[in-house]
């Protein structure tokens, strides 16, 4: 009985230590970023409420013909090769580099046609500002060529659960193993 | 045997709070302290100017009417943002928004060099850092446009760029080595009033990141043509503007955390309507 009384004792002490101690945030991580981002229904969040999912993130625009849709056809074979079986500690996040046109609505539609409809999967937009203090973290360079048409770097990234850059792949056509082997890494 | 558990108890207790004493010095508040800023601008009236970089060559950028700070921004007036905001100095600046050699030549957080002037443009500093400095006195960071377009007068025209000498002259004080360390206002204003646009310090933009280099602008590296998309290359609408090109090329390889000896900034804000 005594034995079990020490054990649970120390249990809650070691349990309530270690939730204090995540409270703090990494010095390299994202969740230090202040901005905050809207998603297709139209709430807000800030990153850091995203903290303790492997982060899997890309940026995109919705009326975009050429790369975005590759980009987003990877994502989503790196979804379907990381697996559904942790999907509370996986997060697929596309954000937008055209916040003007990237209404709410139009995020819901681009989820729609492109089914990402799982709970694993977010749209986000922010202020112009804030979109291009993410991409610069990201390394993401982006330019306004027309008013609706955008190029940018195509780049994929992997954020541990605190937010710490944990991978980045850029380019087409990629190789997406190496991006799905980083996930699971994360996760485990 | 009870004595044993709060023994262990006090013990697990201990530990407990030493380790977190240990994480936490002192927790440096992330939201930034206005800061009060006395440095005089000058209004830019807005216009059209052709840029140097882009994928319709033809086509004129406007440019809406702003002010632009006279000078950069000294290092006198960083110390002052950051005994308003120590989340900012040397010690405590996150890796995140600066890498290792931010404020690499002073000795200390609050400390300017001796060898250098508190009146000379700060530098060693990241984007991160420009763009809080300018959040904190209630301003923003020019873009690359406003900044092309202001730096295309001289002394007594709005536009030079076009004449042969005002890029000979530019490419002469891009030579001139060490001017960092010296006080901001080391040659005459242009017309718009603006000091030291060139040869002194290169210098942050908002949007330095949509300078994008392609495949198509370095032919040895065809595998680069992926990694962007719309393939807006650096397709150079005036090849003959050398100093030009050493900006663009400059804003193209540096990425926001970077802190460099000669890259500084000053700060922009838009014009009341």
């Amino acid at each position: 009985m005594r034995t079990f009384i020490i054990s649970l004792l120390s249990v809650f002490i070691l349990g309530g230590c270690q939730k204090k101690q995540n409270e703090n945030i990494d010095p390299d991580s994202i969740f230090n970023l202040q901005s905050s981002w809207e998603k297709p229904d139209g709430t807000k969040i800030k990153l850091e409420e995203l903290k303790g999912k492997v982060l899997t993130m890309v940026m995109i625009y919705t009326s975009c013909k050429t790369a975005c849709p590759r980009l987003t056809a990877d994502m989503k074979d790196i979804e379907a090769k990381v697996g559904k079986q942790n999907s509370d500690e996986l997060q697929y996040i596309l954000v937008s580099i055209d916040p003007e046109h990237d209404t709410p609505e139009r995020m819901r539609a681009f989820i729609k046609n492109n089914k990402l409809e799982g709970k694993q999967w977010v749209f986000l937009r922010g202020s112009e500002e804030d979109t291009r203090e993410l991409a610069n973290v990201l390394a993401v360079k982006y330019k306004k060529i027309t008013p609706m048409d955008f190029s940018h770097s195509n780049i994929i990234s992997v954020f541990s659960k605190s937010g710490v850059l944990a991978y980045q792949k850029e380019g087409l056509n990629i190789d997406i193993n190496t991006t799905v082997d980083k996930i699971k890494e994360q996760i485990k | 045997m009870r004595n044993l558990i709060y023994i262990l108890v006090l013990f697990f207790s201990i530990s407990c709070s030493e380790k977190q004493d240990q994480k936490q010095p002192k927790p440096v508040s992330r939201i930034l302290t206005p800061v009060a800023d006395t440095k005089k601008m000058q209004k830019i009236e807005g216009g059209s100017y052709k840029p140097f970089v882009g994928k319709e060559t033809d086509s004129l950028v406007k440019v809406k009417t702003f002010y632009l700070d006279e000078t950069a921004v000294t290092n006198a007036e960083f110390l002052t943002f950051l005994k308003a905001n120590p989340q900012w100095t040397k010690s405590r600046v996150l890796r995140l928004f600066a890498d290792s050699t931010y404020l690499n030549h002073w000795k200390g957080d609050y400390e300017i060099p001796e060898d250098v002037s508190p009146e000379a443009p700060v530098t060693s500093i990241s984007w991160f850092a420009a763009k809080a400095y300018a959040e904190s006195v209630g301003k923003r960071l020019p873009t690359v446009d406003e900044w092309e377009y202001v730096a295309r007068a001289d002394e007594n025209n709005k536009n030079a760029a076009a004449t042969p000498e005002f890029t000979q002259r530019i490419l002469q004080l891009y030579q001139q080595k060490l001017m960092y360390k010296k006080p901001v206002k080391q040659s005459n204003p242009n017309i718009w009033g603006v000091y030291d646009m060139f040869g002194t310090i290169w210098e942050w933009t908002e949007d330095f990141s949509s300078v994008m280099m392609s495949g198509e602008s370095r032919k040895d590296n065809t595998t680069n043509e992926t990694l962007f998309c719309a393939g807006a290359s650096v397709t150079s609408s005036d090849l003959k503007n050398y100093a030009a090109f050493i900006r663009f090329a400059l804003r193209g390889s540096v990425k926001a955390d970077y802190t460099i000896n000669n890259l500084g900034f000053r700060c922009a804000r838009d014009a009341e309507n």
